[in-house]
């Protein structure tokens, strides 16, 4: 009941301010953007003290692919900001001449973010970032599955923005649902499918639009013919330095031929160890397994009989910490749980075929990932790659980065998700884009008007057919006879 | 029956049929050539299902859809391409792209009142993106539908774009089938229910649903093109059944009056003394909504408040154009979308108070204002929220093809036309394309507050932070 009143109230109180019309004026979204960049200069110490209470995340990992991305995330809307607001005319056209046509740009309103645990301060402020610049008045619900963020985030996020605007509302599963039942105008929601599907169902009731960031099984492909140590580099940096494998874009599984797979297991191996030394439990620039619910999940995905004897490197686990150790794994049963589910973890499965394109078919047979990954220099492999998989992106010859440019749309397809945010395309995902047409009394075509004629007709198609003389007649009021 | 569709056309969209742009430009220039060689046939069946003018089914339907058809045509090539991106300096080096793919195999659900546009619009949508598509035609346009499921094998290339004709099971049928897009056309009871299918599979959706679309009329005005402009965009678009059509006016209690005669004298203009005999006004398009149209006048609070028209005859299934003068917001046909022939004015004292009137509503597909004050058009522009707006005329925006059509809130989500229908059936794939080259070890474990000082000069765009990190500084041991 309690979380009821507060979901209502927090949307109520949203409502208002929205209606007052705070939200709207550039200078006030430029104020918040600015509160936020602030927010993540002047608290970067905590925010890392919160990142490791949560996920013993590395430092380094949380300045590079949290807060550094939350702050060029800001300055990139700073920067934009004004050009977005503003209409873009549009070709006006023969039909309705003569008008004018643009398309503006306005706030749907009060929306609700509800973010993820694996990167929770970037996850919870990258969207709320657009729908502060599209104008709207936003409740985030950050995930309780990192709650030593989340707190940070209701203690901070007043400090700094304006809370009669931007609201925090903490908790678990009644909360989010209370939120849920509300009547928001966006819902923007990270996170995985099942909760994907209730998320769109609640929004079904009010006809909300969504936005959902969900995950899948993000495949490698690599090749023989490739720079292998730079590959091995680039795989496990995308993996075991994307917050310990626990990442949507992480690379889940590889598939290589039957005849590189050594090379590359061996090449995989040299690297983890530079990466992480002999003894990876004790490595400090690994996060840990975010709570045991997932240790158990990974242990078990781990643990299925025909697949502890597939481990070719790793394996090590240390309960007490929640540390799993990089792993390798090499041609388990694709009817497996780990071949079936996400990882979401260490573990990294390596399939192999015989030949290289068989690789497309496996990839197919599976759902649409949020990414999915080429390692090779064959021009032709690349473009059958690209025309034959669908995925949210792609990239050919690294891993995860491509997240970190704002001018390309970030977001799934199919089961991966729906819709897109970075850059422009946050802006838009938080907005509606409005026509407008703009007619002034001149330039009445009496064809237009019953009674209907044959005459009338006559002219109307030429006008469609853009003859010119037609357009004459049609203005000069001429009806083509009776 | 849906499954086995379904998995013919995911069998046809797999083996990569519906790619190449020549296949597409053929299906469109199929869809030309049935509309050009079919437009007899197209037109009695819009006259069988709605009494529709021929000049109606010409210009709103069988001309918009060519016009559709070749604008896309004319698109493909370019819209087919990928459009490069600047790439980012934290990626550097690298190329970006954006690269348009089919979502797959697609569910076109269309309505009535159009049965043709709607139906056609949307799947030259889905066929231009390279979608496999299956069009469920509305059933309460029976000759219409007939016609389509006829046609369209004659026309296209049909193991991929399919007719599945039907009423409520088997769109209930089709809708339990998991598709890569469902683009839906109607109103938001059935919208709930297809977008609650759709959250079972994460299937995407286009609503393109209605609302009470206001026109606000202001004093300061050309008013008798303003009042010809409101009656065409009202009864001349299948006698008010249509999502855009002005649904009520608002204007001030002083010009109240002046506004009603003008509309009355352009009605009788139009269709003559005796509206139930023109041959320019639609028929409502079957009892069910005839009966929920009369209800609407004759409920008490609203019939006494008719100031024009009013007439009916059950048997022909025909309402003449209504006018209607402050009829209580309460009433029925205050509350709900009256997709017909009745026109309630409602006023107010000052034109301002209009804009918090409509306001006061759910969002509506489209909004108009008539006047010359250039401060109420921005406020007007500003402050009202809807799928999109006119000032100056009612209903011609969609003829627009740079303009997305689409609603907000109740009144929709996603748009099309033009462009936006590619858009609207296509996935937009970031691709990030780099080579062996441009390794910077700040990057890779173990982290170092070296690396990291070097990493943070890249991320903040310092040029030298970028050549320390690719000369692979700090210098680690291979």
């Amino acid at each position: 009941m309690e979380a009821v009143a507060v979901a209502a109230g927090a949307r109520e109180q949203l409502r208002a301010s929205f209606s007052s019309g705070r939200t709207r004026p550039a200078a006030w979204r430029a104020a918040q953007l600015r509160g936020l960049l602030r927010m993540a200069a002047e608290m970067e110490a905590q925010i890392c003290a919160a990142l490791r209470a949560d996920l013993a995340k590395p430092r380094t990992e949380s300045y590079v692919h949290e807060i550094s991305l939350v702050t060029s995330s800001c300055k990139f809307a700073l920067k934009n900001l004004e050009k977005w607001m503003k209409p873009k005319k549009v070709p006006a056209g023969l039909l309705t001449f003569p008008s004018t046509a643009r398309v503006t740009a306005e706030p749907l309103g009060v929306v609700l973010v509800i973010s993820a645990w694996n990167y929770p301060f970037l996850l919870a402020i990258d969207p709320v970032i657009g729908a502060i610049a599209a104008g709207n008045a936003v409740a985030l619900k950050p995930s309780e599955i990192a709650p030593a963020t989340s707190s940070l985030l209701a203690d901070l996020l007043p400090r700094y923005v304006d809370s009669s605007c931007i609201k925090v509302v903490e908790g678990g599963i009644p909360e989010t649902t209370a939120l849920l039942e509300q009547k928001w105008d966006k819902i923007f929601y990270t996170g995985n499918s099942k909760v994907g599907r209730i998320v769109m169902s609640f929004a079904a009731k009010h006809l909300t639009p969504v936005v959902l960031e969900l995950g899948g099984k993000c495949p490698v492909v690599v090749d023989s013919n490739v720079d292998l140590h730079v590959a091995a580099k680039r795989i496990a940096a995308g993996k075991w330095g994307c917050n310990n494998g626990q990442a949507c874009i992480s690379p889940d599984y590889i598939i290589t031929t039957k005849s590189f797979a050594p090379k590359l297991l061996d090449s995989l191996r040299k690297v983890l160890e530079k990466f992480y030394g002999k003894d990876p439990l004790r490595s400090a620039d690994l996060s840990r397994i975010v709570n045991s619910n997932h240790f158990n999940r990974l242990k078990a995905l781990m643990d299925e009989e025909m697949v502890s004897d597939k481990i070719v490197f790793g394996g090590q686990s240390d309960e007490q910490h929640l540390n799993i150790a990089p792993t390798l794994l090499l041609d388990v049963p694709l009817d497996s749980a780990i071949m079936k589910e996400e990882i979401f973890g260490p573990l990294l499965p390596i399939i192999t075929v015989d030949k290289i394109h068989e690789s497309f078919a496996l990839i197919n047979s599976m759902t649409k990932p949020l990414a999915a990954y080429l390692f090779s220099k064959d021009s032709k492999l690349k473009r059958q790659f690209e025309r034959n998989i669908s995925a949210g992106g792609m990239i050919f010859n690294d891993t995860g980065i491509h997240l970190t440019n704002p001018h390309l749309p970030f977001g799934g397809v199919g089961e991966s998700g729906m819709g897109a945010y970075h850059g422009t395309f946050s802006f838009d995902a938080f907005a509606h884009k409005k026509a407008v047409l703009d007619r002034s009394f001149l330039g009445e075509a009496n064809a237009r008007y019953p009674p209907y004629t044959h005459g009338k007709l006559k002219i109307l198609k030429g006008v469609m057919k853009a003859n010119p003389l037609a357009m004459v007649q049609a203005i000069v009021g001429c009806t083509g006879g009776a | 029956m849906a499954e086995e569709v379904v998995r013919e056309l995911r069998a046809s969209f797999a083996a990569g049929r519906t790619r190449p742009a020549e296949w597409r430009a053929a299906q469109l220039k199929g869809l030309i050539r049935m509309i050009e060689e079919k437009e007899a046939d197209i037109t009695a069946a819009l006259h069988d299902d709605l009494s529709k003018p021929s000049m109606e089914s010409y210009l709103h339907e069988i001309s918009l859809a060519k016009s559709s058809c070749k604008f896309a045509l004319d698109g493909i090539k370019k819209w087919m391409k990928p459009e490069k991106v600047p790439a980012a300096i934290t990626t550097f080096p690298s190329s970006a792209q954006i690269v348009s793919e089919p979502l797959g195999v697609v569910l076109v659900i269309s309505a009535w009142n159009y049965p043709f546009l709607l139906s056609i619009d949307p799947v030259i949508g889905a066929i231009a993106a390279g979608n496999a598509v299956v069009l469920k035609p509305s059933e309460i346009a029976p000759a219409t539908s007939t016609l389509f499921a006829k046609l369209l094998p004659e026309y296209v290339d049909n193991t991929c774009i399919k007719v599945v004709e039907g009423g409520v099971p088997e769109t209930t049928a089709l809708l339990e089938q998991r598709w890569d897009k469902i683009f839906y056309t109607g109103n938001g009871t059935v919208a709930r229910i297809v977008l609650a299918a759709a959250a079972k599979h994460l299937t995407p959706v286009a609503l393109e649903l209605g609302g009470k679309c206001p026109v606000i009329v202001d004093s300061n005005v050309d008013l008798h093109v303003a009042v010809k402009r409101i009656a065409v965009g009202k009864w001349g678009c299948n006698n008010g059944q249509a999502c855009i059509a002005p649904d009520y006016i608002i204007t001030t209690k002083a010009f109240a009056p002046e506004l009603v005669d003008s509309l009355k004298r352009v009605l009788e203009r139009f269709y003559g003394k005796d509206p139930l005999e023109s041959a320019d006004l639609s028929r409502i398009v079957n009892s069910k909504h005839f009966q929920r149209l009369a209800a609407l006048i004759e409920e008490k609070e609203v019939a006494d408040k008719i100031v024009y028209g009013g007439q009916t005859d059950e048997k022909k299934l025909k309402i003449a154009p209504t006018l209607l003068l402050d009829v209580p917001q309460d009433t029925a046909l205050m509350t709900g979308e009256i997709f017909g022939p009745l026109l309630p004015i409602v006023t107010v004292e000052k034109i301002e108070d209009s804009i918090d009137l409509v306001n006061s509503k759910s969002k509506p597909l489209a909004a108009y204002l008539f006047s010359r004050n250039k401060k109420l058009q921005q406020d007007f522009v500003a402050n009202v929220p809807a799928g999109g707006m006119l000032v100056n005329d009612t209903a011609l925006h969609l003829a627009n093809p740079y303009l997305p059509f689409g609603g907000v809130g109740d009144s929709g989500m996603g748009s099309y036309h033009g462009k936006f229908s590619f858009d609207c059936f296509s996935h937009k794939k970031a691709v990030l394309i780099r080579g062996f080259g441009g390794e910077a070890t700040a990057r890779y474990p173990p982290y170092t507050a070296e690396k990291q000082k070097i990493l943070r000069g890249l991320i903040n765009g310092s040029f030298i932070a970028l050549i320390l990190a690719l000369l692979g500084f700090p210098r680690e041991k291979r």
